[in-house]
């Protein structure tokens, strides 16, 4: 090799595990081109840089800059620090919010190649998919996150200096339990628009009541039969699933300003509803890429041998799938399952083998990048692995589904990797991603409007499958709420199988 | 377009009033284990943080899930030797294999309590938590010999070394512009004047004018050099006021018996009271005295080492512990510039006739001396004629006196509370 030629080719971005600004900058700048070329979508970035401890609020507060101020995530702190400091766990390398411009925090204990892999997975991975999958698209507004997450703050504290942190704990106690449930799966919601919030705010509560007291309004309406107002009078017309928002709608004795910080967490709710579903997806798509910019980086020759392998053993222990066995199992990884999904459907784009061309006619021999692209944007969890996941990973992770039944002392090892297995595997693992599996049906199904104003939530039940011991403490939550009587029905195939009431309290 | 932001400067401590919400929603588990922690630890370990527990039942947030129960669907990976249709026994306690909840363990050790750390200074704060010391203010009504300097604005008078250069200039300025103010305006008019008539041809010019205006600018120059850059009475000089200091030191007498009754964990129990008064007095005074005084039948100033762990046997005479005491009151500490406070420990055991003695030295000589005089008697057995004639001492001094009774190492703690709970009528700002 020629003088001139080795010396070109180490024209290496840096060398040494030591990162600065101007480095980072660097590398951004380059991992940004390469980002470029492949056609990644995302929104601008904003990169800070931050210390352990502040690593540790962000973990608190759920990776958010700022937040309302709330015992639970000062339990979280708690948990966090004690975890750290004993040395059982490691802090993530990154945090990323899906905001416009995309914030993401990088520790300034970590070396060069970690901040560039965080660059790569955060600002382009996950970033990308914030801008791109559908669901967030729908359900969050990522330029108003902030404002709303300003004005929420402002709003709790401005409460908390009216009524008193006591009555404000109370309320949002309740409300926290109730977050998951909290959410409108079906309907698109009203983006989020701190400003119109602000502006709206009082209008807003000046209506709400009215809306409440036409509700439970006494003083008969003439001129109508007894039928129809018996007809009208049966409320809800339909179940409800939201059932924060039928309590900020409906509660007969809420104050306004309960009603507002019901809104706010259901809004929480609202916002974090896509990233629950879309952990292997969002996880996968982040780590596809930086693997593949890094490599990019690699190929390029920007960096040298010592970084692409470090970043391998990095990389390799992030998406590392201990068996069922293993005592290091916890379940299945989402980073694993992801980036094993996204690398083998470029692999079924490119070499696709006689199994593919059967199991996936339309996307063998296609252009990888538009079929990634069009998986990333339209899928969710539970329909990406329904759709994408070959039988060649199933052979590869050694999937196998059961079935247990508490009655029975045995499990029953129901399919496994093979020919018979793969389509019922497939769906069973699809199904495992559906929240609504996850958690249990319960919705608003009647009020007594005429009597005690007491309500009925219905659960129906899933596979047979009871509800956890916390219920009756959540129902405590849901009547201080409501102020009246509640109780949950759980339904079962055959009819009413148990009921579940809170003993009167306050 | 990207940004990068340097945030590492920003406070880190932005979890510390969602920390602080949670340690007071946790006060009472706190406050268990803090009271648990002063009991059991070692004395020497008293001051510094604490581990905390609180059972995860107490701490859990509820949600509405899935229990146990029902059919359930998982699958798991690393299958190795299964095929369709094996039928597997459950390994008892239902771990991973069999809780087939679709609920693959995401929370990994959802049983274990909940532990956390707090600093030595809140774990002080929650073992002294509504405690006060009493008669705080005693001493700042007493003649007081210490004194701070104090800024007291700006005075006329003064030593060269206080002067105010700043404000004595100020004042120079101000009254050279009055004094000469006058003068200046004129010179002006009359400079302007002079040249106006020096303006016009040297054979036309009125020299009889220029002379006399050429005099008067003369003399009015000397005018405004005669007004004095600095005078006197512009000078101003910084004031300090003697401010009495409140003494913040304090003086802890601990006196205990040492005769032969007196086992080795009474004194233990003994020493932890005496290591609990001194946290708490460190906590108020900048500066702490400790006196060790030992008695049998005499008694004898010690080095802590001795209090603690010589032993000795013979009789008991309190008195003699006493007299030395005011002895070294008067000695070394006098009671305006210390404040003084004693905590006598014994098992009640004195000569009979002593104890009317050891009444009539406290009423006399110390107890108008001290902030505060605490006694506790050690002794799981009935009461002497000690405790009867110092609780004659108690009901006659109830704010300066004050005694219990302990039997275990339990007790320490909430009698120490007892002892110094803040009294309704004392203002809380101390």
């Amino acid at each position: 090799m020629s003088q001139a030629a080795s010396k070109a080719k180490r024209q290496y971005l840096s060398e040494g595990p030591e990162w600065s600004f101007e480095l980072i900058q660097k590398y951004e700048q380059e991992i940004d081109k390469i980002a470029k070329e492949f056609g990644l979508d995302t929104y601008p970035n904003q990169i800070e840089i931050i210390s352990s401890e502040q690593m540790m609020d962000a973990y608190a507060s759920v990776g958010m800059p700022l937040g309302y101020h709330h015992w639970s995530y000062g339990k979280q702190f708690l948990e966090v620090e004690q975890n750290y400091k004993r040395g059982r766990m490691g802090l993530a390398y990154e945090i990323v919010i899906n905001s416009s411009p995309c914030i993401a925090y990088l520790m300034e204990e970590n070396n060069m190649m970690m901040q560039a892999l965080v660059i790569s997975h955060a600002c382009y991975g996950h970033n990308s998919f914030f801008k791109g999958n559908y669901l967030f698209k729908t359900w969050t507004d990522a330029s108003a996150i902030i404002d709303y997450l300003v004005f929420a703050k402002k709003y709790v504290q401005e409460c908390e200096e009216k009524y008193g942190i006591e009555e404000v704990e109370l309320t949002l106690d309740s409300c926290h339990a109730l977050m998951n449930f909290g959410v409108d799966r079906y309907k698109r919601p009203v983006p989020l628009s701190a400003e119109e919030e602000r502006s709206r705010q009082e209008e807003r509560e000046q209506a709400l009541q009215q809306q409440v007291n036409d509700l439970w309004r006494t003083i008969p309406v003439l001129g109508k039969d007894e039928e129809s107002i018996r007809k009208e009078r049966i409320f809800p017309s339909e179940p409800q699933e939201n059932l924060l928002y039928f309590l900020e709608k409906h509660a007969p004795l809420l104050r306004p300003w309960q009603r507002e910080l019901i809104r706010i967490v259901r809004k929480m709710a609202q916002y974090f509803y896509p990233q629950r579903q879309t952990q292997v997806m969002n996880e996968g798509w982040a780590s596809f890429w930086h693997y593949t910019l890094m490599n990019a980086l690699y190929d390029k020759g920007l960096v040298n041998d010592g970084f692409i392998l470090e970043f391998l053993q990095s990389h390799t222990s992030v998406v590392y799938q201990p068996g069922f066995d293993s005592p290091y199992y916890s379940g299945i990884n989402p980073y694993a399952l992801g980036f094993a999904m996204y690398s083998d459907i470029k692999r079924m784009c490119e070499h696709p083998t006689e199994e593919d061309r059967r199991w996936f006619p339309d996307i063998v021999g296609k252009n990888w990048l538009e079929v990634l692209d069009f998986a990333m944007r339209n899928f969710k969890d539970e329909s990406f692995i329904l759709q994408y996941l070959s039988p060649k990973l199933m052979r590869e992770f050694r999937f196998f589904g059961m079935e247990n039944d508490v009655l029975d002392p045995f499990v029953e090892i129901k399919e496994i990797h093979n020919d018979e297995g793969y389509q019922k595997l497939r769906e069973r693992l699809s199904q495992q991603y559906n929240l609504s599996y996850r958690e249990p049906n319960i919705q608003v199904q009647k009020v007594n409007i005429n009597e005690d104003r007491s309500l009925v939530l219905r659960h129906i039940m899933d596979g047979d499958r009871p509800l956890n011991e916390d219920t009756v403490e959540v129902m405590k939550h849901f009547r201080r709420l409501w102020g009246f009587e509640v109780r949950l029905e759980s339904w079962g195939k055959d009819g009413l199988v148990q009921t579940y009431t809170c003993a009167q309290e306050e | 377009m990207s940004y990068i932001i340097d945030r590492r400067l920003n406070g880190k401590h932005k979890s510390s009033v969602n920390r602080q919400r949670f340690l007071r929603r946790y006060r009472e588990h706190i406050r268990k284990a803090v009271e648990e922690a002063v009991n059991e630890r070692s004395i020497k370990d008293l001051d510094r943080g604490e581990k905390i527990t609180i059972p995860q039942k107490d701490i859990h947030e509820p949600t509405f899930g899935h229990g146990q129960g029902g059919t359930g669907s998982i699958v798991h990976p690393g299958n190795k030797e299964f095929s369709t249709g094996d039928r597997i026994p459950k390994p008892r306690g239902g771990a991973a294999g069999g809780s087939g909840n679709g609920d693959a363990s995401d929370s990994g050790e959802g049983e274990d309590d909940f532990v956390f750390q707090i600093s030595q200074e809140e774990f002080l704060d929650y073992v002294f938590e509504d405690l006060a010391l009493p008669n705080l203010l005693k001493k700042e009504l007493k003649e007081i010999k210490e004194y701070s300097l104090k800024h007291a604005g700006i005075v006329s008078d003064g030593t060269p070394s206080k002067l105010n250069i700043v404000r004595s200039m100020r004042n120079a300025y101000a009254r050279r512009m009055v004094m000469n103010g006058g003068a200046r305006r004129e010179l002006k008019e009359v400079e302007a004047e002079m040249a106006r008539l020096m303006a016009v041809d040297f054979a036309l010019r009125d020299s009889a004018k220029v002379t006399a205006l050429e005099e008067q600018i003369e003399m009015l120059k000397q005018k405004i050099d005669r007004t004095p850059f600095l005078d006197t009475y512009d000078l101003r000089y910084n004031h300090h006021i003697k401010e009495p200091k409140p003494s913040s030191q304090a003086v802890m007498f601990c006196v205990m018996d040492v005769s032969g009754s007196m086992t080795q964990e009474t004194k233990n129990i003994a020493k932890r009271f005496f290591i609990l008064l001194y946290l708490f007095l460190r906590r108020n005074y900048e500066k702490i005295d400790v006196v060790f005084i030992r008695h049998h039948t005499s008694a004898k100033e010690v080095s802590e080492e001795e209090f603690f762990y010589s032993r000795e046997t013979g009789g008991t005479i309190v008195s003699s512990a006493l007299t030395l005491m005011d002895k070294i009151i008067a000695d070394r500490y006098p009671s305006d510039a210390w404040n003084i406070y004693t905590a006598q420990a014994s098992d009640g055991d004195n000569w009979d006739d002593d104890s009317t003695t050891c009444r009539k030295i406290l009423e006399d000589n110390i107890i108008d001396k001290v902030q505060y005089f605490t006694y506790i008697e050690i002794t799981p057995r009935e009461h002497q004629s000690l405790w009867y004639a110092y609780e004659q001492v108690q009901s006659a001094h109830p704010k300066y006196f004050s005694m219990r009774h302990i039997t275990e190492v339990g007790d320490i703690y909430p009698v120490f509370r007892d002892l110094f709970q803040r009294r309704q009528n004392e203002s809380s700002g101390q």
